[in-house]
């Protein structure tokens, strides 16, 4: 019996401490692939170390407000993006997603130009963590409070 | 605690739980799910297509809980030699992977109107598709081992070491810039307003009664089967 018991306890320390060895190595290589496993860039990385022209890229950040225009030609958009360090002017033509706006995120696949554009082959919504019902998103304070008195009459 | 080793036992308690754990499950899932598909409001900037959160959460909830538990019995099989532990995780994994999947399949149909694409090889996805194939191999290790009448202790460690990948998916979106957002419910709180935080939680509640329920069960069926051979081996014996 007190054989079986020390081969229990002896079993408990060697697997805990291989586990902790284990989740370790695990965390550091995670941790050392943070640069190379990121999907994209954000502008400050961008400006900073510029990618050759011509070699495929993503930038992301979020699309300054303001900064969207429309060329003349119907489909070609223009917008800034930024990371609150750097700002990158994007071009893009074509259908953008339905969660594209001025002030939300935004990653875009392309490659920069000669003229320090970046041309976008390719936009992709990136939304926030927050979860807003419309109603009250578009309502102000006191209709806010308002609708909360008048459900709970 | 060892008093739920002993099968006996053990079978008298999951007898008793499993039919209320699975009706428990099915009617809260059913309330929240046609809460969320009907009742709750649209989300802001994405509308209607953000009702699919009600079952896209829990079901990556599951998927990562069901690993964990995995992990935790294959721990308790190597460590005290629980039988009912290693038949535990072996039937937690089809309903794990079962979750994993209906997370990435939920996801994918998300992603097209919310971002654009349908899949992208981001940090979030990919550790999440690892997952799925983990539970594949566990999946075939544990029933090979089972078949050949061998012990389960390759499979626990297999279940072990895949539980590394478990905070990889958790962490994936805070370490690398990643398409997918960042968490909503963290310890200092939710970024999602009550009427989707509710309707989420009731969902994700009866989805974990459903995967408990479906657990004990298949527990019943393994051990079912290990009697039942053992029965015939003991016959084949004596003939």
């Amino acid at each position: 019996m007190s054989t079986g018991l020390k081969a229990k306890h002896q079993r408990l320390v060697l697997i805990a401490i291989a586990v902790a060895v284990l989740i370790a190595a695990g965390l550091l290589a995670a941790w050392a692939l943070r640069s190379q496993a990121s999907y994209f860039y954000v502008p400050s990385e961008m400006v900073a170390n510029p990618p050759e022209p011509g070699q495929a890229v993503r930038l992301g950040g979020m699309v300054q407000a303001g900064s969207l225009k429309t060329a003349p030609d119907g489909i070609t958009i223009n917008f800034v993006v930024g990371d609150g360090d750097a700002r990158v002017p994007v071009r893009y033509s074509g259908i953008v997603p339905d969660l594209f706006t001025e002030g939300s995120g935004v990653v875009a696949e392309g490659r920069m130009d000669a003229d320090g554009t970046f041309a976008a082959d390719t936009l992709l919504a990136k939304h926030d963590e927050n979860y807003v019902p419309r109603e009250l998103h578009d309502m102000t304070e006191a209709q806010k409070r308002a609708a909360v008195e008048e459900t709970s009459k | 605690m060892h008093g739920f080793a002993n099968p006996a036992r053990f079978l008298r308690i999951a007898r008793v739980l499993t039919v209320p754990l699975l009706v428990a499950g099915l009617l809260l899932t059913g309330a929240a799910l046609y809460y969320g598909l009907v009742y709750a409001p649209p989300e802001r900037l994405q509308g209607d297509s953000v009702r699919i959160l009600f079952i896209h959460v829990p079901a990556a909830w599951l998927g990562m809980a069901g690993w964990s538990g995995i992990a935790v019995a294959s721990f308790v099989e190597l460590v005290w030699r629980h039988p009912l532990a290693g038949i535990g995780a072996r039937a937690a994994a089809v309903p794990g992977a079962f979750f994993a999947f209906l997370c990435l399949a939920t996801g994918s149909l998300w992603g097209r109107p919310a971002w654009g694409t349908w899949w992208v090889w981001d940090g979030r996805l990919t550790s999440m598709l690892v997952l799925l194939f983990l539970y594949f191999g566990y999946i075939a290790l544990a029933g090979a081992s089972a078949r050949e009448g061998g012990g389960s202790r390759i499979a626990a460690i297999f279940g072990l070491v895949g539980a590394v990948n478990i905070p990889i998916i958790h962490y994936s979106v805070l370490w690398w810039n990643s398409l997918h957002q960042p968490p909503s419910l963290t310890t200092g709180g939710s970024a999602m307003a009550g009427p989707f935080l509710w309707g989420l939680m009731a969902a994700t509640l009866g989805f974990t009664f459903i995967f408990g329920g479906v657990v004990l069960a298949r527990m019943r069926a393994i051990l079912a089967d290990v009697q039942a051979e053992a029965r015939l081996r003991r016959k084949a014996e004596g003939a």
